[in-house]
């Protein structure tokens, strides 16, 4: 049956409190009392929240919204780790029985110069949504498209385009990466999109766009960490970011063969 | 006052087209010179920004979220219909048409309807162009799968993430407009009031979540695509951001709202381990092609384990109460059904408040692997959340509240009553009666954002001058100021409870009174309870922070303050409501073996209520519902 344990567990939690984007922030010590190991993480914070209401402090500010690991919006450092311990998943899908009574948990923002915190544990991933609208799409308008079973779709193709596709724009592959690169995230979008015959006809200017957006936000380069991998909680491959080099190295034109210095 | 739903004469199949040939239209080069407010950025949002921004108007789309891309139509999971007939199964417009107004218990308008049905193959074709990875067969050629209410297999779906792509699939399209420059993204914006200018919608208030700011912005139109209300239950499969306000706000700004007491509750929830829980998950209907509903025969059964239970002691009842749809019988029916066993002191889990769904037949029929394809990320999810392997034990479900077919009273435009206030997908009344049926929601809010607003808004757009009414406008100024005062109201009440005690009050009280069964007394006695909840609300609550910085709690107030009035009209609307319909359950009306018993004599009508005021009784317009091309049959899925 569910709910096994019925014993509830102590923590202390080590919480970013940071006032707005212009503060400095730092670690504060949190009690989170009788916790019952079927609570999602979040609804650890809502507990520890509300404790904090009745004792006038302002509550932990943290982004989320459909708690069912689909939306994308938490993002949670928790113990280093984007999302927490446990693997794919987000950290609204994370349960309390992978800790244990007495546990520290650490609680950081997502850390990249291109995510500026805004509050606490919320940061702007504006970033992420310039990059889609510099090419993340077809160009298909709406009205006058051709049926549906018009053009066939391998199967196998439409299977690794769902694959990438199933990205949630958390951003915890650039906070999981050492250089906040955000070649998984590109990478994701220029394969789902160019695996399909509808997105091929446009994957060369797509790529080139996409990279010199993402490039223009001051995220890093890949240096084959596969931390982002590890940390997807979608479990998005980091042979996306393999296709998407060769992609970008198939539209850098060669050069003339008889070019001379100087001419 | 009789409302008329502005529906076109002539037959139902020729109704739209000839509507398209009628409706006025505003020339390509004028229609930059008007601007479109588009609120919320979900399937219906998402879809209508970015096409009216590709038509050429200048727009502005808003969303709470940090970004376009996280509406709540991402969590949607099972797929999305449409009458293709690809299986070559006997689908047709006009069968959708007819399963979508039975499945609605016969309570939804028959020309909305019908053009859903119609437009529902140019979504499909849509969001293929647009890269929308659709599951394919080995041919290459689209997939569909059954959902419940129907005997066709119409539904079209991509993995268990079927919203998401959809919604991504519109995002992209309105990132593209956004890089043209078309379409301007607001995103942790969230609407607070509408601004009414001489009778017709010219702006809304908006508070910037993250400087606290009030903003104003006008528009020639404002587009509400702001979702459902079931949050009003605290527990619910929505996100947590998902409210009533903007639809309040309009409504208190004199936009009349139908039907509020049609409200889904989902068959296939995992059941609340505890008091803890801050939202119920779904388990996409999906499942009921593969797995089996059952409960324990014997009260004493209720505590073993299901493996333990011999096969001739589970009442498979849906099979044996709807032969003909077994598993498959819409979402009102089965969750009922659901209630009906634990009720019956034969439920088991925590609370005895769930009943078993068990794939063993299928993983014996099909292989493991099978079930994995299709449904993996399902059986993930419910392990992480219940720490139980469903290909062993069946999972347990519980119905919870899913979805509002209610909504803003619109006419067969998408136009409310006030003119220039438009409203689709979830956040209006039109197509889904009294109980929606599966796979039913993405098809609405991407077939009014794609395919009926863009004709429609050219109609009302093409009769007013662009640009008249702007921010300069002192309805604007005097709109920022109440809203600014009530945050301050909210700030200062200083009390001792927190926002969320209030939440939970306010949904215990709703889903005990106005929930899966309403009585007379349970509605009396909620309409007693909720005034005096308000009241305590506005007495006691404690807002911690300030307006001039993000507060999330200051967020949830406004949000559980507007559930707090909306509530009682929800259970006034149950109250008047003499009958029972889909999701409307009166336990006094009901046949002798316990299915809904509809009064057409007295309630073929959608009720569109007029707010008069916080304490004042609404006042109740009719539309009455005439049905040419169905009949009004007994809805029986025996």
């Amino acid at each position: 049956m569910g709910g096994t344990a019925t014993t509830t567990m102590n923590l202390t939690l080590h919480v970013w409190r940071q006032k707005d984007g212009n503060d400095k922030g730092c670690l504060e010590q949190y009690d989170a009392k009788d916790i019952s190991p079927d609570m999602s993480f979040l609804e650890m914070l809502d507990v520890v929240n509300e404790d904090l209401i009745k004792q006038g402090i302002e509550p932990i500010v943290f982004d989320h919204d459909c708690r069912e690991g689909i939306c994308g919006m938490c993002s949670q450092m928790i113990n280093g780790i984007a999302h927490g311990p446990d693997e794919l998943i987000t950290a609204c899908q994370l349960h309390m029985r992978k800790f244990k009574d007495g546990d520290s948990i650490f609680i950081e923002p997502w850390r990249a110069r291109a995510f500026p915190v805004l509050k606490d544990l919320m940061v702007d991933r504006g970033a992420l949504d310039r990059i889609i609208q510099s090419y993340g799409y077809t160009s298909a308008k709406t009205g006058g498209v051709p049926d549906g079973n018009a053009i066939p779709v391998g199967k196998q193709n439409a299977d690794l385009a769902m694959d990438a596709a199933a990205c949630i724009g958390c951003g915890a592959c650039v906070a999981s990466c050492p250089n906040a690169s955000a070649m998984l995230f590109v990478s994701a979008k220029i394969g789902h999109l160019g695996m399909l015959p509808q997105g091929e006809v446009e994957a060369a200017r797509r790529v080139r766009a996409m990279v010199a957006q993402m490039d223009a936000e001051g995220f890093g380069n890949c240096t084959n960490h596969y931390e982002c991998e590890a940390n997807c909680p979608k479990g998005i491959k980091a042979t996306f970011i393999s296709r998407m080099n060769r992609e970008l190295i198939k539209t850098i034109p060669c050069p003339p063969r008889e070019a001379k210095a100087g001419a | 006052m009789i409302l008329n739903g502005n529906c076109p004469t002539g037959p139902i199949t020729q109704k739209w087209d000839k509507h398209r040939q009628e409706m006025k239209l505003v020339n390509p080069a004028n229609k930059r010179k008007f601007k479109v407010l588009v609120v919320g950025t979900g399937l219906a949002g998402g879809a209508a920004a970015a096409t009216l921004g590709e038509l050429g108007y200048n727009v502005e789309a808003f969303c709470y979220q940090d970004s376009a891309r996280r509406a709540h139509s991402i969590a949607a999971q099972g797929g999305i219909n449409a009458a293709k007939n690809y299986p070559n199964d006997g689908d047709s417009i006009f069968r959708l048409f007819y399963d979508t107004v039975k499945g609605g218990d016969f309570r939804a308008r028959e020309a909305d309807v019908y053009r859903l049905a119609t437009v529902s193959n140019n979504i499909i074709d849509q969001c293929v162009a647009q890269g929308v990875p659709f599951a394919r067969d080995y041919a290459g050629y689209l997939d569909n799968r059954s959902f419940g209410g129907a005997q066709v297999s119409r539904t079209f779906y991509a993995r268990g993430q079927t919203g998401q792509q959809l919604l991504i699939g519109a995002y992209q399209a309105l990132s593209r407009q956004v890089k043209a420059g078309s379409v301007k993204l607001k995103t942790r914006r969230e609407m607070l009031d509408l601004v009414v200018v001489d009778g017709e919608a010219k702006g809304i208030t908006c508070r910037n979540l993250v400087t606290g700011e009030i903003e104003s912005f006008w528009g020639d139109a404002v587009v509400l695509c702001t979702g459902g209300y079931v949050n009003v239950f605290y527990l619910s499969t929505n996100a947590m951001g998902c409210s009533v306000t903007a639809g309040w706000k309009a409504a208190k700004k004199g936009a009349f709202f139908a039907n509020p007491c049609y409200t889904q509750i989902h068959p296939t929830c995992i059941p609340q381990s505890g008091d803890h829980q801050s939202k119920l998950t779904l388990m996409s209907e999906s499942l009921r092609n593969d797995g089996r509903c059952w409960a324990p025969k014997k009260k004493e059964d209720c505590n073993k384990k299901p493996g333990d239970i011999a096969e001739e002691d589970r009442d498979y009842y849906l099979e044996r109460k709807y032969p003909s749809f077994g598993n498959l019988a819409p979402r009102d029916i089965a969750s009922r059904a659901a209630k009906e066993q634990c009720d019956d002191g034969r439920g088991v889990g925590p609370g005895a408040r769930g009943v078993y769904l068990d794939f063993a037949a299928s993983i014996n029929r099909l292989g493991e692997d099978k079930i994995r394809e299709r449904y993996g990320n399902l059986f993930d999810m419910y392990e992480k959340i219940t720490d139980e392997n469903a290909y062993k034990v069946p999972m347990r479900i519980y119905p919870a509240p899913h979805y509002s077919m209610g909504g803003l009273w619109v006419d067969y435009n998408c136009m409310s009553n006030i003119p220039g206030l438009f409203v689709l997908g979830e956040a209006n009344f039109s197509v889904h009666g009294a109980n929606r049926l599966g796979a039913s929601a993405l098809m609405q809010g991407l077939a009014d954002g794609y395919f009926v607003i863009p004709y429609t808004i050219a109609n009302y757009l093409a009769r007013i001058t662009p640009g008249k009414i702007t921010t300069d406008h002192p309805e604007f100024k005097a709109s920022a100021e109440a809203a600014k005062g009530n945050l301050d109201r909210l700030l200062n009440v200083n009390g001792k409870k927190s926002v969320s005690e209030f939440h939970r009050e306010l949904g215990k009280i709703m889903w005990e009174n106005v929930g899966m069964a309403r009585s007379d007394a349970s509605l009396k006695d909620a309409l007693k309870r909720i005034p005096e909840l308000r009241d305590e609300f506005w007495n006691n609550v404690k807002v911690t922070g300030s307006g001039s910085e993000v507060n999330q709690q200051l967020e949830n107030a406004w949000r559980v303050a507007d559930f707090l009035e909306f509530s009682e009209l929800m259970t006034r609307d149950a109250l008047h409501r003499e009958e029972s319909c889909g999701g409307h359950f009166r336990v006094e009306h009901q046949t002798e073996d316990g299915e809904a018993m509809r009064n057409d004599a007295d309630f073929c009508y959608a009720a569109a209520w007029e707010f008069k005021g916080v304490d004042k009784a609404p006042e109740l317009h009719k539309e009455p519902l005439t049905f040419e091309n169905v009949e009004l049959a007994v809805r029986s899925y025996k």
